[in-house]
């Protein structure tokens, strides 16, 4: 039990995938414009990086490393994740339309999400069994989550403010982005 | 908070409210903290002063803001937090950093998401931990350095360790938190004549600021539920963690609560209302949030102090705070 907290504090806080790892940027700032998009892509990213997670793990250990096929792991593991997360939208459209609503447009846009290759490729470095992988993913995408959300809210408080010129937009997005993985940079060294 | 009280009276008051702490905290330490306050000071008014004139401000609003207090508040709080023989470069670029990237980029006071001050300290810890960590012994141990040493100290480019060892000394959050000996008792490590010797100066100066705050809250110039909840749950997780004073304690509640910059930032620091959530039950929410994190640096992280960056994790998460307590009508929108 302590041990699965461990995993899933350490993947959300201490090695969080956007200000540790710097993966997934883009949806960072791509979906974080409004608080109802960033749930949106939350959920779609939660559902997609553990599943992704759970399956590469799967490829990884009875196909590739049986085989002696380490090398091939990107390019298996980018089309397994693309096919997985095709596959689901068409069941989930197919046979759960108000879930499909919910996550819209955001589940094949993960796809091409480098968190969700990233933290497959990391997890089969880290992980030592099925389930440590599932919860690593399942922590990764809590930790990308908490921020999108903290970064929406950040973002439409923002409307309203007084920013130079030159300053908004992005830029204020990135300097705000900055300064928060400086706060996250008092978790290193912690597991 | 009284609706008489202009945001430059608090400014005034608050600075006020520093003068205890900040005697102790020079009188035990040496003249590098009088000379830290004074550059840090300078150097946030002047990079105010030089924002307001790139956003294309007015002289009249120039002036008005410079009066106001809190680029020099800023200033005097980064020069509390800072050791003494830091380099005045270094005690330079946090109050920039401070004024520009924590203040003026997200359109100046009232508007800024990070504390400034915190942004500032943050920036120094992560790149110079060396630097920082340098703290000279308290002078009822060691005489204090001389003026002129202090200030050929500090004009190094460089950290001051080379030519300055054996001037300085770990502090009592550094000294616990990389003891030698794992077997000894947290009983005994703060029984030990060295280390209460070394502790007691950080004491009487959370102390003071302890009175400086509570002056404050008589004053009504800061909200009580933000220092109050910081207090209470850092030093109820000290508590729980103390394990009877054992080896695998980690450390106890007056030590946690006394040790550091605890007092600094839990009435002068935590309080500023522009970074804080706006509803009662959001401030005590944000000082619980501060405490837990810090908690948790000091106990398991890297960092010897983890109130910085307690500070501006909660301050990202202000508005999310807000979000989730503010009164929503019968159709679940914000009003």
């Amino acid at each position: 039990m302590s041990h699965a907290a461990i995993i899933l504090l350490a993947s959300i806080f201490v090695n969080n995938v956007v200000m540790v790892q710097f993966l997934g940027l883009c949806p960072f700032m791509g979906a974080s414009q409004r608080l109802d998009s960033a749930l949106g892509m939350s959920a779609a990213t939660g559902f997609v990086l553990t599943l992704s997670c759970a399956v590469s793990y799967l490829i990884d250990h009875y196909l590739l490393l049986p085989f002696g096929l380490e090398y091939l792991r990107i390019i298996a593991f980018v089309l397994v994740i693309a096919t997985l997360v095709q596959l689901s939208e068409i069941i989930m459209r197919a046979t759960q339309p108000l879930l499909h609503q919910v996550l819209g447009i955001y589940v094949p846009l993960i796809t091409t999400n480098c968190a969700v290759l990233g933290v497959a490729l990391l997890n089969s470095r880290t992980a030592n069994n099925f389930v440590d992988s599932i919860l690593y993913g399942f922590g990764a995408a809590l930790g990308f989550s908490l921020l999108l959300v903290v970064f929406a809210t950040i973002r439409e408080r923002q409307a309203a403010a007084d920013l130079p010129l030159p300053f908004r937009g992005a830029a204020i997005n990135m300097i705000t982005a900055g300064i928060l993985s400086l706060a996250f940079m008092g978790f290193t060294g912690m597991a | 908070m009284t609706s008489a009280m202009t945001s430059t009276n608090m400014m005034r008051w608050t600075l006020l409210a520093l003068v205890p702490g900040l005697v102790l905290l020079a009188w035990y330490f040496g003249t590098g903290i009088l000379l830290n306050i004074v550059t840090a000071s300078v150097a946030a008014l002047v990079a105010e002063a030089l924002m307001l004139r790139l956003r294309g401000k007015s002289i009249t609003v120039l002036r008005d803001t410079l009066m106001d207090g809190s680029a020099l508040l800023t200033g005097v709080l980064l020069g509390l937090a800072l050791p003494p023989l830091l380099p005045f470069w270094m005690v330079m670029l946090a109050a920039v950093f401070a004024l520009v990237f924590g203040k003026h980029l997200y359109g100046g006071l009232g508007h800024n998401l990070f504390n400034p001050a915190m942004v500032g300290f943050a920036v120094l810890i992560l790149s110079f931990p060396l630097a920082m960590s340098q703290w000279p012994p308290p002078s009822q141990i060691t005489p204090p350095l001389s003026t002129v040493e202090v200030i050929k100290a500090k004009w190094h480019t460089r950290d001051a360790r080379a030519d300055y060892d054996g001037v300085t000394r770990a502090t009592p959050l550094d000294a616990w938190k990389f003891r030698q000996d794992a077997s000894t008792t947290s009983d005994e490590f703060f029984t030990d004549p060295v280390q209460a010797a070394n502790w007691q100066p950080w004491l009487h100066i959370n102390l003071a600021f302890l009175v400086g705050g509570l002056c404050l809250l008589y004053l009504g110039v800061i909200p009580w539920q933000t220092p109050l909840s910081m207090l209470l749950v850092l030093g109820g997780l000290a508590l729980l963690f103390q394990d009877g004073g054992s080896a695998s304690s980690l450390g106890a509640p007056a030590f946690h609560l006394m040790s550091g910059a605890t007092m600094l930032a839990a009435f002068f620091i935590i309080t500023d209302p522009v970074t804080c959530p706006t509803l009662p039950t959001g401030l005590l929410l944000f000082g619980a949030g501060v405490a837990g994190i810090t908690f948790i640096i000091r106990s398991i992280g890297a960092y010897p102090e983890g109130i910085a960056f307690g500070v501006l994790l909660m301050n990202a998460c202000s508005p999310l705070i807000d979000y989730l307590l503010a009164p929503k009508n019968n159709m679940g929108e914000q009003p």
